[in-house]
């Protein structure tokens, strides 16, 4: 845990200072972008590469958070701690009965029950004008009124709050997969029956990991709502829990880190991709199929096997010659 | 191993126990009885129902009819979890591990769920005072050595044995195993069946055990019950099933004719 916590406040400072180091306006939005959909593909990854658990329908969350908390800023009522708390709470309690649903379910019909939720919520958003804006999303500006000396209004603050937030995230998630609850997660995702009988309450692990990834994606929607002062409806697309899914893919599953590495490089793709060509679809999918079908894993993966293979190698080569100067030790 | 010893008080008894799959009648009116402490082998064809039987007392499927008595209540209705945590523990036909797990996290992951430890978010695994246990019965299964090596690359017998060993992490007053020796060579059979009689005498638990191999069931077993279309065929002691004209005729065959004739000789 300290090494983490030590760990944290690296990869903080590196946050707080990068934006420093380059003053370029684009290398500060492009970082929070990172953050909010780091968030959304880290938190996916507690179900998919630790439980075993892939949801179709992550982004319904993403955008819980983000309409909770716009409408809950947008009334004036609370302040934006508060407005935080109760987004993740609600988007927690939303979790909560549907998860309470959808885990009764397995594998491809979990999936899809998961990505029919999403696309109901979806409808919702669209469809309830009055109270989201519909297709428009929400309108007027999210406020940002100051609290505890806190202004987010300026720039470099709210990109500060965001970076703050973001490791903390990070930290409680590290947390939970190094826990023996981490644990319990990875013995349901290799053997659900198996982890059921060493005592193992499958089905009710498996909704508390949900209720949790759930709350963590739905941070990651109060990022971007507070960034972009607004929330919409391609929020609780079906695309952007492919984006997360694709995230995971470019990224890898099996690494705690590796979701990040993944959101980064689609981050960039989409950014650098769009400047040049209209074809970003395409060179998108030619990336993915890159990913899958040459190194069959996500990078962050890939270059984890790397390094332990090349130890392996290593180490025997070492015994080898250990081996040797014994041998010859003994003929001398 | 002082602490891994079992209470005596578990017995366990089926009585009139009743399933079919669709046409197939898998168990047939069963009634048997296991004295606290007793080691009983299940014999029997394939497809006499000797899994179903298993499966039906751990609560993985559930009797049409008849009663599953463990310490006096009746189990039938129970899910399997609840089962595992009164005291059953099982080990499958097919080994059943988690594959990318090493051997100790495998079994620190089943001690931290029988301490009822498997939700705690706070510390790191595994949690002070796992280890303790799941080095005593590595140690008890001959399984220290490959402590490190990930449960999908462990060699067969090993993976038979880890999946015994994740039933021991539950401390199971009655341990049901299915086919240890399954798919192992003659000499890699006795070794197991060694292992698995220096682990019933150390903990003196309740075991059933399911076996082909007949020489090993006369060799260890207090008690054999014969399995077939779902019924018991004959059960008793092991010089009893090797006289009983029935077995002989349905299923030892002319050959234990042999060896039984020479047996009494
Ligand atoms: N879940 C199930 N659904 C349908 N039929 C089943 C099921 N489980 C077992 N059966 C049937 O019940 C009968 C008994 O099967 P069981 O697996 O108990 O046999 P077994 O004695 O363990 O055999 P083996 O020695 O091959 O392991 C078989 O005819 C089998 O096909
Ligand atoms: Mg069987």
């Amino acid at each position: 845990m300290l090494r983490d916590i030590i760990l944290a406040a690296a990869a903080l400072a590196v946050l707080l200072l990068l934006p420093v180091l380059i003053p370029h306006p684009a290398l500060r939005d492009f970082i929070v972008y990172v953050i909010a959909y780091g968030l959304l593909a880290m938190s996916l990854n507690l179900l998919i590469g630790f439980t075993g658990l892939v949801s179709f329908g992550h982004a319904a969350y993403f955008a819980s958070g983000a309409y909770g908390f716009g409408l809950l800023m947008q009334s004036g009522l609370v302040s934006v701690p508060v407005a935080m708390l109760a987004a993740v709470g609600g988007t927690a309690l939303l979790a909560l009965a549907i998860g309470a649903i959808c885990v009764r379910l397995q594998e491809i019909y979990f999936a899809f029950i998961t990505l029919a939720f999403q696309m109901f919520i979806h409808s919702v958003i669209l469809t309830w004008v009055a109270l989201t804006g519909g297709d428009q999303g929400l309108r007027g500006g999210i406020p940002r009124p100051a609290f505890l000396g806190i202004d987010l209004n300026d720039g470099r603050t709210l990109y500060a709050f965001c970076a703050v937030v973001f490791v903390v995230c990070l930290l409680i998630m590290r947390q939970i997969v190094q826990s023996p609850f981490g644990y319990t997660l990875r013995m349901i995702r290799d053997n659900p029956q198996r982890a059921n009988f060493v005592g193992v309450n499958v089905r009710r692990v498996k909704l508390a990991i949900f209720v949790i990834a759930s709350s963590m994606a739905s941070i990651g929607g109060i990022v971007l709502a507070l960034f972009v002062s607004g929330a919409y409806p391609d929020f609780a697309f079906w695309t952007t829990s492919g984006e997360a899914i694709f995230m995971i893919m470019l990224g890898g599953s099996q690494l705690f880190i590796g979701p990040l590495v993944g959101t980064v490089m689609l981050q960039a793709l989409n950014h650098y991709v769009t400047i040049y060509t209209e074809h970003h679809g395409m060179v998108l999918g030619t990336v993915i199929l890159i990913f899958v079908l040459g190194l069959r894993r996500g990078l962050a993966d890939w270059v984890y096997e790397w390094f332990q293979s090349r130890n392996t190698r290593r180490m025997a080569v070492m015994a080898a010659a250990q081996l040797g100067e014994a041998k010859h030790d003994k003929l001398a | 191993m002082p602490r891994l010893t079992i209470p005596r008080l578990a017995m366990l008894k089926v009585e009139n126990l009743s399933k079919s799959f669709g046409g197939v009648v898998a168990m047939r009116d069963v009634s048997l009885d296991f004295p606290s402490g007793s080691l009983t082998a299940i014999i029997g064809p394939n497809g006499a129902g000797k899994t179903t039987f298993f499966n039906l007392i751990s609560g993985h499927i559930r009797p049409d009819s008849g009663r599953v008595l463990f310490g006096g209540a009746d189990l039938v209705g129970l899910s399997s979890l609840q089962i595992v945590r009164r005291g059953i523990g099982r080990a499958f036909q097919v080994a059943s591990l988690f594959p990318s797990l090493t051997l100790r996290e495998c079994l620190l992951a089943a001690v931290v769920s029988h301490f009822r430890r498997s939700w705690s978010m706070l510390g790191r695994f595994p949690p002070p005072g796992a280890g303790r246990d799941a080095d005593e019965i590595m140690a008890l299964l001959g399984l220290t050595a490959q402590a490190n090596v990930l449960a999908a690359n462990l060699s067969h017998g090993d993976q038979k044995l880890l999946d015994i060993a994740l039933a021991l992490a539950g401390k199971p007053k009655v341990l049901l195993l299915d086919e240890p020796t399954a798919g192992m060579g003659p000499d890699e059979r006795w070794q197991m069946i060694g292992k698995v009689h220096r682990l019933w005498e150390a903990q003196r638990t309740t075991l059933v055990f399911i076996e082909h191999d007949m020489d090993i069931v006369f060799k260890i077993a207090q008690t054999i019950q014969v399995l077939k279309y779902g019924t018991v065929l004959a059960s008793g002691t092991p010089d009893e099933i090797r006289r009983n004209p029935d077995v002989i005729d349905a299923y030892l065959g002319t050959d234990h004719r042999l060896s039984a004739a020479v047996g009494a000789a």
